[in-house]
Formats: C-alpha cells, structure tokens, sequence
C-alpha cells in the first residue's frame, strides 16, 4: 500500500502538470479544434518561445513570464503569415489533407533543426526568484516552478474564454469553426478570421514555451513529446472544447505523476497515447465535445 | 512501361547489382548501397498507403524499429537465417498496421495520422523498457564475418535489401494498377463518393495499411545485422519518418516511381552534405526540399517532368 501522502503529492503535482499542458494544448485547441488546421508544428513553436524566453531572461534578465507575453506580439505576426502561406498552398486549392500535414510536419522540423544550428543542442534554463522554491501546505509540497505556469495558464485559459465569448472578434471566431458560409453572409471574411485565429494560436505558444522552461531546461527536439500529449488532450477534450480540454489536460497530468512516481518515468510520454487510440476509437466525441 | 519490360528491368536489375557486388571490393559501397535500397523500400512501402490513399503514416519509424527489434529477440532466442527475421519482422509490423488501422481508420485521415505519430512514441517508451533486448542500453548483435552465399555479410544485406526493394516496387506498381489501386485513389480524391459508388473503402484502407507495415517492418528486420549496435533513439530516429515522408513528396505521390526518384535524389543529397556541410544541415535540406516541394510542386519530380512533356495525364 503505497504512503497517502505520496500519492496526494503525485495527485496534486499532475493536477500543475496538467494545467501546464493545457497551456501547450490550448493553441491546438484553436488551431485544430476551431479552424482545422491540423498544426503538428505547435509544439516545435512552443520550443521556439522557450528559446526566445531564454534568450530575454538570460541577455536582459528579464522575467521569463514576462518575456513569454513579449514575445506573443512577434508570435502573433508568425502565426498570421505562417496561415496565409498555408491558406495560398493548401486551404484554397483544396489539397489539404495530405498535403498540409506534411507541410506542418515539414515545418516542426525545419524549426528544430533551426534550433540545434543557432542555439545549440544543449539544454538551457531559465532564471527567477520563484524558481527552486516551495511552499509546503501541510504534507503537500507546491514547488513554485509548478504553481506560476500552472496559474498563467490558467489566467490564459481565461483570458481568451472571455475573448472568444465577448468580442465580436472572438465570436466570429467560434463562428468560423461553426459555418463558414453564414458567417460570409455576415459580411466577415472567413479568411481573414482564421488568419487572426491561427495568429493567437501561435501567440499562446510563446507563453506556453516560457511556462515550458520554467518547469524544466529545453532543448531542442523537447517539443516532439508534446505532439501526443497535447493532441490527446484536444482530442480527448472534445476537439473545441476549452474546459474539456483542460480536463482531459488535468487527467493527464496525473495520471503522467502517479504513474512517473509509483512506476517508471520513462513510460510517462505513453500515457497520452493510452487515452488517445480508445478516445478515438470508442468516444470520438471527446468527453465533453461534438461527434467528429 | 509495358508489364513485360518492366519485370525485365527489374530482373536485370537485381542482376547488376550482384554482379556489380562481385566487382567491387570496397565495403563502403555495400553500406551505402544499403542505405539507398532501403528508404527506396521504406519510401515505396509508405507510398501504397500515403500515396495511393492519401492517409499520412508518421509512425514509419514505429514498424521499422518494431521489425528491427524483433529481429534482435528472435536472433537472442534461436538466432534464425535472416528470411525468417525478415517475414517475422514484417509479421509483426503488418499486425500493429492492422490494430492501429481498425481502431483508427475509420475517422478522417487526420486522426489516423495523429494516432500512428503517437505510436512512434509509446513503441519507443515500450522498446526502452524492454530489458531483453537491451532496454534503454541498446543491444548488441553480432555480425557473421562472412555471408551464406560468400563473400562478406554486408554484401549478402545489401542483396537481401535489393531483392526486397525490386520486389516492393514490383508490388507498388501491381497494386497501382489494379482493382484495388482504382478504390485507393478513388478514397484520396473523394472518400465519401468513394463510399457512396460501393468502394469498399475501409477494406481497402486496411489492406493497404497491412502491407505498408509489413514492407516497413520487413525493411527493418536486417537493421540490427548492419549496424551492430542498436538502441532505441537511433531505432526511432525522427530522420526516418521525415525521409520517408520527404522521398515520395519529392519524387512524385500516386506513382511507383515517384518514391524511387525521391529515396535516390534524397539519400545522394544528404550523402552530399553529411560529407561536406554537417550532419544536421543534412537533415535541414530533406525538410527545406519536402516543404519546397509540397508548396512549389505538389505532384514531385514526376509531375513537373509530365508537365514539361505536357502530357496531362
């Protein structure tokens, strides 16, 4: 019989973890579950916003939270031209199955490769006062490493629940994954939409990175465990869904804790594979989401 | 190509290539061949599923780790001639191709390929765990010094690796042109018609997964004997995905040649820039090329030569 207090600890450390991934999770959210855009490359982009939080934090000494929200400006340009270009090749000449997904696949590795060339293949990591410190609250532990990435993404998760269900923008967001054509009728590119939409997507994965080396060094080809763990939870969410996604982010979290804990760490990256291949194939719907 | 003339070619071929083995007697040559022969297999074998059907397998690295790797069990437990590794290996890949596509080929094409990229990487956390052969240490394979038809055992893999890629094209190309190469491209262009005109579309999906794995698997099955040493990130080397991915994007999707244009232009390029650049610039030109490519010439080599020829085919 395993030490409660161990297992309250693991629980509460994958419920941080997985708000961390709902972090990474929430621009495949929008890209993937809005849009359709199937953006393998998410993940490289949140390596790309770790290195650029690195680069702030270690040059400037600047705080790596405040360094990710600087860099959701560049990010947000990078995203927009990045869907212009995929729109012009694919979207519009209706070849965007097979072809997108390569593309995106083609682009997670051009940009790691990019990483290794320019920043090296080593692992780096970031500085701040919260980091190495914890706060104890009876038997539990909260590294505060954990806590800060688990706060700001949830406060991102917030912020652009709020966006999408307040603006119009944000409205002729929800609108576009709906219906395209109603929302032509409406007088609202539907191009112009999902560029903005892609643009905040990627946006989200500057925050996302810096969260990402605030919890752990990175290096380059990191962003390749994520690609399972963050579809997983969009598709496991229920594709649209925000809470669903963080849910499903949550459950991840801790079942990657107890099982990293109590069992062997190297079968953590597995785990999201092990709710993905049933989800999709007994409950495509996701758990809180529509049939796909 | 005529059925008769091709079949020749692919005999003289293999012809050739022995008796340009028996010429030369630098190793070098056989492992490079080697190299070359096999993403012409791995290229061709994605081909027949991503290619024909248009479902995208990121998982390449997952059925060519997985027939290397029971290859390295087998050949601890009895230590089998390498036919037998191979059509275990391929076994066994064929089989993961069959569950992964019956739990996942139903929905879009999408979900399928998000499903095989996580694939890769919880058989690579299961191989990493498995002590038997190696676990996280790798495993060593010994490597006879001479082959069972003389000469040395690099130069019987590298004909083992001819005679498989000949025979892969010679598949590739059978498949193209029958009934269920038409259902193939019938599911690519328009799934839902597909369906609708009675294609028997998740059959033939599933067809076609079953053999691309199984080539991929059978691909990976003499692994262990040509590098000696084998461990789990270099088994599941990302490099493998994204070249066979790349090959037949470059040469041409929907032909049998297309993926042998692109495994030889690409291997040559990146033998090219391994020697002369680095080896990460290396992988930096498959990505540039796969991604020029699919933007600039979505139907490869093959397409911009029919377009040249302005046969609209």
């Amino acid at each position: 019989m395993p030490d409660p207090s161990a297992v309250l600890n693991a629980v509460v450390a994958g419920v941080l973890l997985g708000g961390f991934y709902a972090a990474v999770a929430l621009g495949i959210a929008i890209a993937f579950g809005m849009l359709d855009i199937p953006n393998l490359s998410h993940p490289a982009f949140v390596v790309m916003g770790a290195f650029a939080t690195w680069v702030l934090n270690n040059t400037f000494g600047i705080d790596p939270v405040l360094a990710g929200l600087i860099m959701t400006g560049p990010f947000f340009i990078l995203g927009v031209l990045l869907y212009r270009l995929y729109h012009t090749c694919f979207e519009s000449r209706g070849e965007a199955p097979l072809q997108g997904l390569a593309f995106f696949f083609g682009i997670l590795f051009i940009t790691e490769v990019v990483l290794v060339l320019t920043a090296g293949a080593d692992y780096r990591s970031v500085q701040a006062d919260y980091i190495g410190v914890s706060v104890n609250l009876g038997s539990v532990t909260l590294p505060l490493r954990m806590v800060v990435p688990f706060v700001v993404s949830i406060g991102m998760l917030l912020a652009l629940q709020q966006f999408l269900s307040r603006s119009f923008t944000g409205r002729a967001i929800l609108a576009v994954s709906q219906d395209k054509l109603a929302l032509q009728l409406m007088g609202v590119s539907p191009t112009r939409i999902k560029a903005l939409a892609f643009g905040i997507s990627i946006a989200t994965a500057a925050v996302a990175g810096s969260l990402l080396i605030i919890i752990q060094p990175v290096e380059p080809s990191i962003g390749r465990d994520f690609i399972g763990r963050a579809f997983a939870a969009v598709v496991l969410g229920g594709m649209g869904s925000f809470w669903g996604m963080l849910i499903a982010s949550i459950i991840l979290g801790i079942t990657e804790s107890i099982v990293s804990d109590m069992w062997n760490p190297s079968w953590a990256p597995a785990i999201a594979f092990g709710f993905l291949l049933p989800t999709l194939a007994f409950r495509s719907g996701g758990l809180l989401g529509r049939k796909l | 190509m005529s059925n008769l003339r091709f079949w020749a070619c692919g005999l003289l071929l293999v012809l050739v290539g022995w008796l340009l083995g028996r010429l030369v007697s630098n190793e070098y040559a056989f492992f490079a061949g080697y190299s070359v022969l096999q993403y012409i297999l791995l290229a061709t074998a994605w081909n027949i599923l991503g290619g024909y059907a248009g479902y995208v397998n990121f998982g390449t690295a997952a059925f060519f780790a997985l027939g290397a790797y029971v290859s390295v069990a087998l050949n601890k437990l009895y230590a089998p001639p390498l036919p037998v590794l191979i059509v275990a290996g391929g076994v066994a890949s064929g089989l993961i191709g069959l569950l992964m596509g019956s739990l996942t080929l139903k929905l879009r094409g999408v979900f399928f390929s998000i499903a095989t990229l996580a694939l890769a990487i919880v058989s690579q956390a299961v191989i990493t765990n498995w002590e038997f052969v190696g676990g996280s240490s790798g495993a060593y394979v010994l490597r006879p010094r001479v082959g069972p038809l003389g000469g040395s055992y690099i130069e019987y893999l590298f004909y083992t690796m001819l005679v498989m890629a000949v025979a892969a094209v010679a598949l590739a190309r059978t498949v193209e042109r029958s009934k269920l190469g038409f259902g193939l491209a019938a599911i690519r262009d328009d799934e839902a018609a597909a369906e609708a005109s009675g294609v028997p579309t998740l059959k033939l999906k599933l067809l076609a997964t079953v053999a691309s794995g199984t080539l991929m698997g059978m691909a990976g099955a003499p692994l262990p004997f040509y590098v000696a040493y084998l461990d789990p990130p270099s088994a599941f080397n990302l490099a493998y995905a994204v070249n066979t991915i790349a090959m037949p994007l470059v040469g041409g999707t929907g032909t049998w040649i297309g993926p042998v244009l692109g495994a030889i232009l690409l291997t040559v390029v990146q033998e090219t820039a391994m020697v002369t650049i680095s080896s990460a610039a290396n992988l930096l030109i498959v990505g540039l090329l796969m991604v020029g490519f699919i933007t600039l010439a979505p139907n490869g080599i093959v397409g911009m030569v029919r377009k040249l020829r302005g046969d609209r085919r």
